[in-house]
């Protein structure tokens, strides 16, 4: 791990953890325990890598609230790290930022973007009621590092993503566990998260693709869930894959939220069967 | 051929409400039926009338009827023997501008009584469960 990323994930946790320091912040928000979930690697509020329609932080109706966020995925051949933020008022809506860098370790060279994401709740809501609580969202993401994407084939060195995300707890369910299932609809033209560019010398065209997560409460604090996220496959000069992660995610309170996990990112640039771990630190005012 | 069939529909349907009727009353149990009962409400009502968030809505209640009545409904709700007596939900709560953030306070409150109480997980997600639906009559 970079050693940048140790000292700032050290210091996240510790201004997290630390109750003297923590009660310096505003009370952390009415809703409740966990479900302000984790930070995504493109910075909107959600699981790890598929935005949810809840929205972050513990912000509720007539409150407002912010996340921090470190996040660091090793897999076989490339890492990558990201640093992010997110605003949410009123648990209507969510404005995130967040910045990636994409290490080549094998290949040599890194990439970079950021992203911008809005997110807006636009019915139900997670824990009550019997709807679903549904949020859409547009991810404005621009990619840094162009030269290396586009001798690859992609066409655009930015793009917008737009996602309809649903998401449902079950307060009592299998095993009288809390269960919490989301899906997200997502319409994008990004080559590995944007990373790769967007647009493709193979399909040059938008694509809808599926994703989904579904976590389970052990108690109330640790939940384990998978992940699955569809992507699209625009260049000729390596194939796509769809991405997978097995998490454990836990909540010591609502001010700091951990999340590590298993993932399979299938093939990258060419390097095939790309696994490895992920790991995830988000602190909550 | 007709009986059979309905004596076994009969049979299954009577071991099907025994059945919910056993897991409804297991609940009552693990919540420590009537005084268990009366002791995480008590401890939900003391972190509610410390919380600036929602103490103000308390301020002219009577407390102890109040902690009658939620005991009895929690009671009656988790299968025990009891009956509510009080107000419905709906007019209980009719006015009193309750929003989301009030609800989700109060529930933080009952939570916290009942990990004090050491009441299993899974006992209290059912009790939220059966609570849960009452959102729609409490919060405005
Ligand atoms: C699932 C959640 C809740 C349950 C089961 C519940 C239950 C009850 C019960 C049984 C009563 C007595 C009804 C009667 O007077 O006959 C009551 C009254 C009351 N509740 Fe709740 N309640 C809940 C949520 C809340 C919340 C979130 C608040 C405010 C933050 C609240 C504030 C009050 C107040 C102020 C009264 C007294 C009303 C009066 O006497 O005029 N309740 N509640």
């Amino acid at each position: 791990m970079p050693k940048r990323i140790f000292y700032g994930l050290s210091a996240l946790l510790l201004s997290a953890v630390q109750p003297a320091l923590a009660q310096q912040f505003e009370s952390p928000g009415s809703r409740l325990l966990a479900t302000g979930g984790a930070s995504t690697i493109e910075g909107s509020g959600g699981g790890g890598i598929v935005p949810w329609a809840t929205l972050s932080s513990y912000a509720d109706e007539g409150e407002w609230g912010a996340t921090v966020q470190m996040t660091e995925v090793q897999v076989d051949d490339f890492s990558l790290s990201v640093q992010g933020a997110s605003f949410n008022w009123n648990n209507r809506v969510e404005i995130s930022y967040a910045r990636q860098q994409f290490d080549l370790e094998t290949i040599g060279g890194e990439l970079e973007q950021s992203i911008w994401g809005v997110k807006a709740r636009l019915s139900g809501d997670l824990v009550y009621g019997v709807m679903p609580q549904v949020s859409a969202g547009i991810q404005h993401k621009s990619n840094q590092t162009f030269a290396l994407p586009q001798a690859v084939g992609a066409t655009d060195d930015s793009s917008m993503d737009y996602y309809v995300s649903a998401a449902k707890a079950w307060l009592a369910g299998p095993f009288s566990r809390t269960w919490v299932a989301n899906v997200t609809l997502r319409n994008t033209e990004a080559n590995q998260l944007g990373l790769l560019g967007f647009g493709g010398d193979k399909e040059n065209s938008r694509e809808w693709v599926g994703e989904a997560s579904v976590a389970v409460f052990l108690d109330r604090y640790w939940a384990v869930g998978v992940e699955y996220r569809q992507k699209p496959d625009l260049l000729s000069f390596a194939k796509e894959d769809d991405w997978k992660d097995i998490f454990v995610a836990y909540f010591p309170s609502k001010h700091v939220s951990l999340v590590g996990a298993y993932a399979d990112l299938g093939s990258i640039a060419g390097l095939a069967s790309q696994t490895g771990w992920y790991l995830s630190v988000q602190a909550s005012f | 051929m007709k009986i059979w069939v309905s004596a076994a529909l009969l049979l299954l349907g009577s071991m099907m409400s025994g059945a919910i009727q056993a897991q409804s009353s297991e609940l009552y149990q693990q919540l420590g039926e009537r005084s268990g009962i009366e002791t995480i409400v008590e401890e939900m009502l003391l972190g509610v009338a410390d919380d600036e968030r929602i103490a103000h809505y308390f301020a002219d209640v009577d407390i102890l009827r109040l902690h009658k009545l939620i005991s009895e409904q929690v009671c009656n709700v988790s299968g025990g023997p009891c009956e509510y007596t009080g107000e419905s939900m709906a007019v209980s709560h009719n006015n009193l501008g309750i929003n989301n953030a009030d609800f989700n306070a109060l529930v933080e409150h009952l939570i916290a009584a009942m990990e004090q109480e050491n009441v299993p997980v899974s006992a209290q997600n059912e009790l939220l469960a059966l609570l849960a639906p009452m959102h729609q009559d409490i919060v405005e």
